[in-house]
């Protein structure tokens, strides 16, 4: 048994970021519930459309955005323990990642506009553009959220004393890895 | 490698992902009836049980986020379950 698991239960964050991620979480099961109804309705008009998905692109933002958590929760630890310096570090790889993630998006919001869809193409491509650009829409303030957190720990405001606001930030950050992580099987793979 | 707990979670992640990139891409998503989609889903909600508990730290909180975390997940995935099924009798 860990230290931390002998500790009394402690929210890891603000409770006002937990609250704000609570309600971001119900919109979005609101979301992929609509989804999966409307899928149901109609399933092969759904099927086909889904057809002209990038599934490659769809796998490498999985991968971006799991990468991105992961570096996030080294540099959490990282500042827990004073190392600052691996922090930053850390920190940059996952910004790194977001950025990433929000070019092949861009790529791919930009090749399907390109084909003249949007959304009054069809219900799926509704579901499509309101579900992955609202998530887009998230990936950006979770990386503005980052990047002031990079520039705090690099100033060396955080440390084995306070890493509050970056265990904030850092929930926010993984709340949108997990949207993606239902996101991707729904909308890119599920047939 | 696997020193900080973290790094295993993050190589299962990796390869719960490869595995439903495979089914999606081999077709067998579309053609297999139930199982693929089983497996799709079961992998999508260990992965995100592991960053809810893990990376969110939520495994250290009071009970009732846990509970509230947890349910969100049994919630949508049983919901996308459930009307997959509806789709399958239509």
């Amino acid at each position: 048994m860990t230290s931390r698991d002998q500790q009394e239960p402690r929210l890891a964050g603000d409770l006002a970021v937990w609250l704000i991620i609570c309600a971001e979480m119900l919109a979005f099961a609101i979301l992929f519930l609509s989804y999966a109804v409307a899928r149901a309705l109609d399933v092969e008009a759904f099927n086909a459309s889904q057809a002209t998905l990038d599934l490659h692109s769809g796998a490498i933002n999985t991968v971006l955005l799991i990468s991105g958590s992961w570096c996030v929760v080294r540099a959490v630890h990282a500042v827990r323990n004073d190392a600052q310096r691996l922090g930053v570090r850390w920190l940059a790889a996952g910004l790194l990642c977001g950025a990433g993630f929000l070019l092949f998006k861009s790529l791919e919001f930009s090749d399907k506009f390109a084909q003249g869809l949007d959304l009054s193409t069809n219900t799926f491509y509704m579901f499509y553009f309101l579900l992955t650009g609202f998530h887009f829409l998230h990936v950006i303030v979770a990386m503005v959220f980052l990047g002031i957190l990079w520039v705090r720990t690099w100033q060396g405001h955080y440390g084995a004393h306070d890493v509050h606001a970056l265990e904030s930030g850092a929930a926010f950050w993984h709340m949108v890895d997990l949207l993606w992580i239902i996101l991707f099987p729904l909308v890119y793979v599920m047939r | 490698m696997f020193q900080h707990p973290s790094n295993r979670i993050f190589v299962f992640l990796l390869l719960a992902t490869a595995v439903t990139f495979w089914l999606g891409e081999s077709g067998a998503a579309g053609s297999a009836g139930w199982a693929p989609v089983l497996v799709m889903f079961g992998l999508a909600a260990t992965k995100a049980y592991w960053v809810i508990a893990d990376f969110m730290e939520i495994r250290h909180a009071p009970a009732l986020w846990r509970r509230l975390l947890a349910g969100w997940l049994v919630v949508v995935v049983g919901g996308i379950l459930l009307a997959y099924a509806v789709s399958l009798r239509g």
